[in-house]
């Protein structure tokens, strides 16, 4: 009986800490946590959030700002999609396969351990300053994480699963979408939710090194010219980007494929 | 229907596998006439967790398996009111009901039941041997069912194949004639202590 009363008591505090409201207070935190440190600062160097947000309003309807921003995204997407598509066929086989896996386990130690610059500075000079170097460049570093992590998921598939989709003769289609691919959906996710954040930041160092474009090359001008304010105004609005990303389309996406998860008895 | 009994680790499991076409390490001849519909019965459920109910049967069920079909199975079973929800939200007699449901939603020509109603309790077991019985009599197929299960397998059988162990032979296959509606627990106890005395290796610790 008491557990039932103290229940219905803490459900609508608890459900007003959910949702976006502390998502909400929390960016809020760190703007004021800004503008304050600005304000005692009072320097050139240190602009405070009200400077920086008029710089990416102004940048963006008479300057180019959302074209940059566009150029980066573009490079993020595509380097994304091929790591992803590459990284998770070659995760697969090596899961699956322990001759595949013994075969290729040293390349992949090697890639992973190789640090992203050299990836660059080579894909640079063997295949030119070109979008495709940049692109590969990037994907080449990403796709050693994806191989691990798809790895681990082929590992972790369940045999008494395979079983009943080889005992009731499910096509391979209807295996794959129904019996593997769910159980492999964690992965996919791990995979794509670190991809998304190191891909950008490493798209940041190809451009900043070799494109005549995109807010990596914007960054190093500002950074020529000691524009602090822009250089805080191109990492804001990329972030807000990426927040977008996170909140408009990751999450959804992963709320929907696994809502059979989170059902209590 | 054939039920299998035999002590644990004397290779029933193994033979439905190899019938069920998921174990080809072996010697011999299993003939199966080739586009056989089989409906299996693991000993745990194996549903897909991500499927609802209705998916998970739908997704194995035979090409003229219709929604009348499938209204007339759950009704059968006992799971009308689950078809919409997740394997996860039932308890473990609820989800054996689904995996036999799905069983026979193949439409299966061999169905085979690998120690379907292994740790349950036992009405909850009982009542499922007898929701068993009823489906596969309104749709009767050729049926294996394995168990260590005595009074299972004398509820269940028509013919009784006892097994024994290390080498793995076929000591006898009794015949049950007596009609299953009419198998009571004094029925069952009668025939479980004539096979106790023909067969006291198979029967003693049951």
């Amino acid at each position: 009986m008491s557990v039932t009363f103290a229940r219905t008591d803490t459900m609508p505090r608890a459900s007003m800490f959910r949702g976006p409201i502390v998502s909400v207070l929390s960016v809020a935190g760190f703007l004021l946590i800004w503008f304050i440190a600005a304000e005692i600062a009072q320097s050139r160097l240190l602009p405070g959030p009200v400077a920086v947000l008029e710089y990416i309003y102004k940048e963006s309807v008479h300057g180019d700002l959302l074209t940059q921003l566009g150029i980066t995204l573009w490079r993020v997407v595509a380097s994304f999609v091929v790591a992803m598509a590459i990284g998770s066929v070659i995760g697969l086989a090596m899961g699956q396969m322990p001759a595949l896996n013994r075969a290729l386990d040293p390349w992949l130690i090697v890639l992973l351990n190789l640090p992203a610059l050299v990836i660059i500075i080579l894909a640079y000079v063997w295949f030119g300053l070109n979008e495709a170097a940049a692109i590969g460049a990037v994907a080449l570093n990403k796709i050693p994480n994806v191989v691990v992590t798809l790895r681990e998921g082929a590992r972790s598939l369940d045999p008494g699963l395979d079983e009943m989709a080889r005992a009731y003769r499910l096509s391979p289609i209807s295996k794959l979408r129904n019996v593997t691919l769910p159980q492999l959906q964690p992965y996919f996710a791990a995979a794509s939710r670190t991809g998304i954040s190191l891909i950008w930041k490493i798209v940041l160092v190809v451009e900043l090194l070799g494109r005549p474009n995109g807010v990596g090359f914007e960054l190093y001008l500002n950074f020529q010219l000691f524009n602090v304010t822009a250089i805080l105004g191109y990492t804001l609005a990329f972030v807000i980007v990426m927040l977008a990303i996170e909140y408009l389309l990751v999450q959804p996406i992963e709320r929907h494929s696994t809502r059979w998860r989170n059902k209590p008895v | 229907m054939t039920v299998l009994m035999g002590p644990s680790g004397c290779g029933k499991t193994t033979l439905l596998r190899i019938v069920a076409g998921l174990d080809d390490r072996f010697t011999g001849d299993v003939g199966i006439p080739p586009g056989t519909r089989i409906g299996l019965m693991f000993q745990e459920p194996r549903l897909l967790p991500w499927r609802t109910v209705r998916q998970n049967i739908e997704l194995v069920a035979a090409p003229d398996f219709s929604e009348a079909d499938l209204e007339w199975l759950a009704h059968a079973v006992g799971i009308a009111d689950m078809l919409p929800r997740y394997p996860q939200e039932l308890s473990l007699g609820l989800a054996r009901r689904v995996a036999l449901a799905r069983a026979f939603a193949t439409k299966p020509d061999l169905l085979l039941l690998d120690e379907p109603f292994v740790s349950l309790d036992e009405r909850t077991a009982d009542r499922l041997r007898k929701l068993l019985l009823e489906v596969w009599q309104a749709r009767p197929t050729t049926a294996i069912l394995v168990t260590h299960n005595a009074r299972e397998a004398i509820m269940l059988a028509d013919q009784l194949v006892l097994l024994a162990p290390r080498p793995t032979h076929v000591i006898a296959i009794e015949t049950i004639a007596v009609p299953h509606a009419e198998r009571d627990h004094n029925a069952v106890e009668a025939i479980h202590t004539d096979l106790l005395r023909r067969y006291p290796g198979n029967f003693s610790n049951s």
